[in-house]
């Protein structure tokens, strides 16, 4: 049996020059709830230099598996925040998806990668791994102060700013804040002291999670039953995660009782039944970890309130049904930190925070949508809705078209921002799936003959990507815009060539296998705009000064 | 023609890059259109879906291994079936 993990115990402290008792204290910005979300808010606003005082009422990491795949856009943000390395060693790469109706497999599906990318296409880790990595990375930024078993008991928010009540085993303290982001989780009790709702569709499902640690030959995939033999007429989903554990959801139904479902003599028949069905006889396993839960798709109508951010689960909820909820999570911190950094530095207006609303609400609608759909497939809700459901699985094993309707989860994917305020629209022509608002396509490359990732190279900041065939014929463009770093917002330049080359003062990245010209569609001469998000604010195929100024500044909410 | 067994739903008012949006989306739809149907309600929906979208289709070829298609695995069952004095006819044939 694989060795149980031994949760950390973190030691308690007090934001620096906080006496319990004495006056309120005056911080820059706070983040309540170490979860992932806001380990990743506080890690990204100290990486860009701002001062993060990070709260939990916890001391360790969360219980239970929990959030367990992570996508690969999530990943390449987790490289950014320099955690990507060790989620991608410990966890479990898996490409490979197969489909069970009844008896029969109906068919498999592979993300296998489009080649050309660093990170692959899912990695399962449980959730208390990730939140580990990221609170040792926390502990290396000295701008980060975390303070585990501070407990927010009042929050209020006013025009300038937002006052917390924190209990503490060493006494209360009241602490006030410039800027508050709230990522306490889907319970989020700094909404309810605000006075604020999330809102949207409760549905009447119970589900049982079970962590269980078996050594078993099962591959590295994801399987999904549909109405199988051993839990008739319900779901279940398979996952393999770290350490030899594995990850099963059984769908319960709305009339199971959670207290009597959790208890182990009704579990391991359960599982017995699953693993004999699928020839593991002989296998033997141990419960680590159990629980009974339901869900909710909702969110909050606006993600900003003044000078109150809400990230994560506390933000939005959806259903666990293609995980999309750490990897939204992540992606709005991604979106949010960079924005607030400049606001705070007084270098874009406030309004740029409403860019931050508008693309993150219409991100989780996306996640709502696609959730609410899967769960909608996996538990029909009528006669209609079954029949529907059982007629696609029979076509699909048949039928190409069928497989794509059946619907076990569509997996996490990040959302392209293509109608934002913030992007530029084309005025040239760009035969690509990439557009303005897009989150950037990795590409192999090499510097100075060093074999490398395009994103890993581009900057904290706004990057200019300038294509060429030889680096050398770059002189007189990169004298254009070489003065672009020493603007109010930098933008640094890399050039990225089809040949091999080097330049004074200026990054080359050789596109080795010419995966990034083809996948910008570039030319000599191209230019893209790339936010600090690394999403796509502009392009040009012949690009001037004055319209990438003009880019950045509208990227910058002006 | 041949009868178009790839997926093929497309939504172009609606530009997305993924493309399983629009097949979802129909499904859903789909679905909606059903709410708040009674069983025969809904099986007289399907019939009205099946009659409009195959005079769209027209080809006579494509309809006939649409139909094929569908009939796939559905072994008839003695005893129940959908409209029992339609089949003693037929059998009586």
């Amino acid at each position: 049996m694989a060795a149980a993990y031994v949760y950390p115990k973190y030691s308690f402290r007090l934001p620096r020059g906080v006496v319990p008792g004495t006056g309120e204290v005056r911080v820059p910005l706070i983040v309540v709830g170490a979860g992932p979300i806001g380990l990743a808010a506080a890690i990204d606003a100290a990486q860009r230099g701002l001062e993060v005082v990070l709260l939990d009422d916890d001391d360790t990491v969360s219980v239970g598996s929990r959030g367990l795949c992570y996508a690969k856009r999530t990943i390449e943000i987790l490289d950014r925040l320099g955690v990507g390395d060790p989620v991608v060693a410990k966890g479990v790469t898996w490409n490979t998806g197969r489909v069970f109706h009844r008896d029969d497999e109906v068919y498999h599906f592979d993300l296998l990668d489009t080649p050309g990318h660093q990170r692959p296409g899912m990695v399962n880790l449980q959730q208390y791994y990730l939140e580990e990595f990221l609170v040792d990375r926390a502990a290396a930024l000295p701008q980060v102060t975390l303070c585990w078993k501070n407990k927010v008991v009042a929050a209020r928010a006013d025009a300038d700013g937002a006052t917390l009540d924190v209990e503490t085993p060493s006494g209360n303290y009241r602490l006030r804040a410039d800027w508050l982001i709230v990522a306490d989780g889907a319970r989020s009790p700094v909404r309810k002291m605000l006075g604020l709702d999330a809102e949207g569709r409760v549905f009447n499902d119970r589900f049982l999670i079970a962590d269980v640690a078996m050594h078993a030959d099962f591959p590295a995939e994801r399987w999904f039953w549909f109405d199988p033999p051993f839990h008739r007429g319900q779901s279940v989903l398979l996952h393999r995660q770290a350490d030899d554990i594995w990850r099963i959801d059984f769908q319960l139904g709305w009339n199971a009782d959670p207290e009597a479902e959790k208890r182990p003599d009704r579990v391991i028949p359960r599982i017995r039944a699953m693993l004999d069905h699928q020839g593991y006889r002989d296998v033997d396993f141990s419960l680590e970890w159990v629980s009974v839960y339901t869900f909710q798709c909702r969110r909050m109508s606006h993600f900003r309130h003044g000078r109150v951010l809400f990230a994560g689960d506390a933000a939005h909820q959806v259903s666990p049904f293609g995980a999309r909820g750490a990897n939204s999570g992540i992606q709005d911190v991604d979106n949010l930190i960079w924005k607030l950094d400049l606001v705070m530095r007084g270098k874009a207006s406030v309004g740029l925070l409403d860019s931050y609303d508008t693309e993150r609400t219409a991100a989780a609608d996306e996640n709502i949508l696609n959730s609410t759909r899967s769960t909608d497939f996996i538990t029909p809700k009528s006669p209609t809705a079954l029949r529907y459901r059982d007629a696609t699985l029979q076509l699909a094993a048949h039928h190409a078209f069928a497989r794509a309707l059946v619907n076990s989860g569509r997996l996490s994917t990040p959302t392209h921002y293509w109608g934002s305020a913030l992007c530029s629209p084309d005025r040239d022509d760009f035969d690509c799936l990439l557009r303005p608002g897009s989150p950037l396509d990795d590409a192999p490359v090499e510097r100075d003959g060093e074999p490398g990732w395009l994103l890993r190279q581009l900057a904290d900041g706004f990057t200019l990507m300038l294509f060429t065939d030889r680096p050398e014929s770059m002189g007189a463009m990169l004298a254009e815009f070489a003065p672009l770093v020493d603007d109010a917002v930098p933008v640094r330049c890399v050039v990225i060539s089809e040949q091999p080359g080097t330049l004074d003062g200026v990054v080359v990245l050789h596109d080795i296998q010419h995966f990034a010209a083809e996948r910008y569609d570039a030319r000599e001469g191209t230019a893209y705009l790339i936010r600090p998000d690394q999403h796509i604010a502009g392009r040009w195929r012949k690009p001037e000064i004055a319209g990438v100024r003009a880019a950045v500044a509208r990227a910058c909410g002006h | 023609m041949e009868l178009n067994l790839e997926p093929h739903f497309s939504d172009p008012g609606r530009p997305t890059p993924y493309s399983h949006l629009a097949a979802d989306a129909f499904y859903a739809e789909l679905l909606q259109a059903h709410e708040g149907l009674n069983p025969e309600q809904s099986a007289m929906l399907d019939a009205k879906l099946v009659l409009l979208l195959a005079n769209h289709i027209g080809d006579l070829d494509v309809l006939r291994a649409a139909l094929r298609a569908g009939r796939e695995d559905l072994e008839p069952q003695r005893g129940e079936p959908c409209c029992a004095e339609q089949t003693a006819a037929c059998e009586g044939r």
